[in-house]
């Protein structure tokens, strides 16, 4: 098995961005809620927060959960109380 | 009440209340919860109605665990959709990988992994990355422990953390932080050896 070139770049990149102290996923995730809302606010973030963007440099799943989240927050707008059938 | 209606402190209140009132908004989250996954549900194949409800019922019960985390920084449902979007995708992409091995991903992952990278014959490679990698063939071999080398070649081939976890019987956050501890010890041997963050950066921006 081969590691190929855009695995290596990935290995590059992610060592160049590679800090000291970095915040775990379970810290993201308690935190991506209000960094999502303020990035669909165009609100600038806290300093608290800035840990969040590099997290999300950093770590592809983090990044796909919150693409997701971007996605549905700007769904849940549209949710005006039972548009839909209830679930079962 | 109406779940458009409640505020946060409405949530907390009837999530922490018992019986009837607590139920209610049980039934009212799960049902807005349910129909944001159902409006995301195109972003993955295999989808069904009842794997959104486990996912759902799954989110409810950690949210009831985890209630006082809830600092009041989001709206009470921006919060419980990222739980739920995490348990979501941590089912799938469990279900992803699940036939695959740590073995599977790492089998020669170590310096035989560059080796055959720096000899594949689609690679296209200038000098200045020829250099950086050929210092990263003997520093992932001298400078990592037999698990943090597992971790960071399985994260670069795409297996999940969680899935990680599971094989090393570990959790995500201690599989992170040896992916972590991996890179901070390869950048830091790097920089030992003469090669410094801006020359990698400016090696493999490209
Ligand atoms: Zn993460």
């Amino acid at each position: 098995m081969t590691l190929d070139k855009k695995q290596i770049n990935g290995l590059m990149q992610l060592i160049g961005l590679t800090r000291d102290s970095e915040i775990n996923c379970d810290q993201c995730l308690n935190l991506i809620a209000e960094f999502a809302e303020r990035e669909l606010a165009g609100k600038s973030f806290p300093e608290s927060l800035e840990k969040v963007e590099h997290h999300l440099s950093i770590c592809r799943e983090c990044c796909e959960e919150y693409r997701l989240l971007i996605q549905a927050l700007k769904t849940m707008d549209e949710d005006e109380p039972d548009p839909s059938p209830p679930r079962l | 009440m109406q779940t458009t209606q409640r505020d946060n402190e409405a949530w907390l209140a009837d999530l922490n209340a018992r019986g009837r009132i607590q139920q209610q908004a049980l039934t009212d989250l799960g049902d807005a919860l349910f129909r944001t996954l159902g409006r995301i549900r195109a972003n993955w194949t295999y989808v069904d109605d009842s794997f959104l409800e486990d996912v759902v019922q799954e989110t409810l019960m950690q949210i009831l665990e985890k209630l006082e985390q809830f600092q009041g920084k989001s709206r009470f449902l921006t919060w419980a959709t990222s739980i739920a979007i995490h348990i979501a995708l941590s089912k799938l992409r469990r279900k992803q990988w699940q036939d695959i091995s740590l073995e599977d991903i790492t089998l020669n992952g170590d310096t035989t992994v560059v080796d055959n990278f720096m000899t594949g014959d689609e690679v296209e490679i200038n000098r200045d990355q020829s250099i950086i990698i050929d210092r990263m063939h003997s520093l992932i071999d001298s400078e990592l422990s037999d698990k943090q080398r597992t971790v960071l070649l399985a994260e670069l081939k795409g297996l999940p953390q969680v899935r990680i976890a599971d094989l090393l019987d570990s959790n995500r956050n201690a599989v992170y932080k040896m992916g972590h501890d991996a890179r901070k010890k390869l950048k830091q041997a790097l920089e030992d050896s003469g090669l410094g963050i801006e020359d990698i950066n400016s090696a493999f921006s490209a």
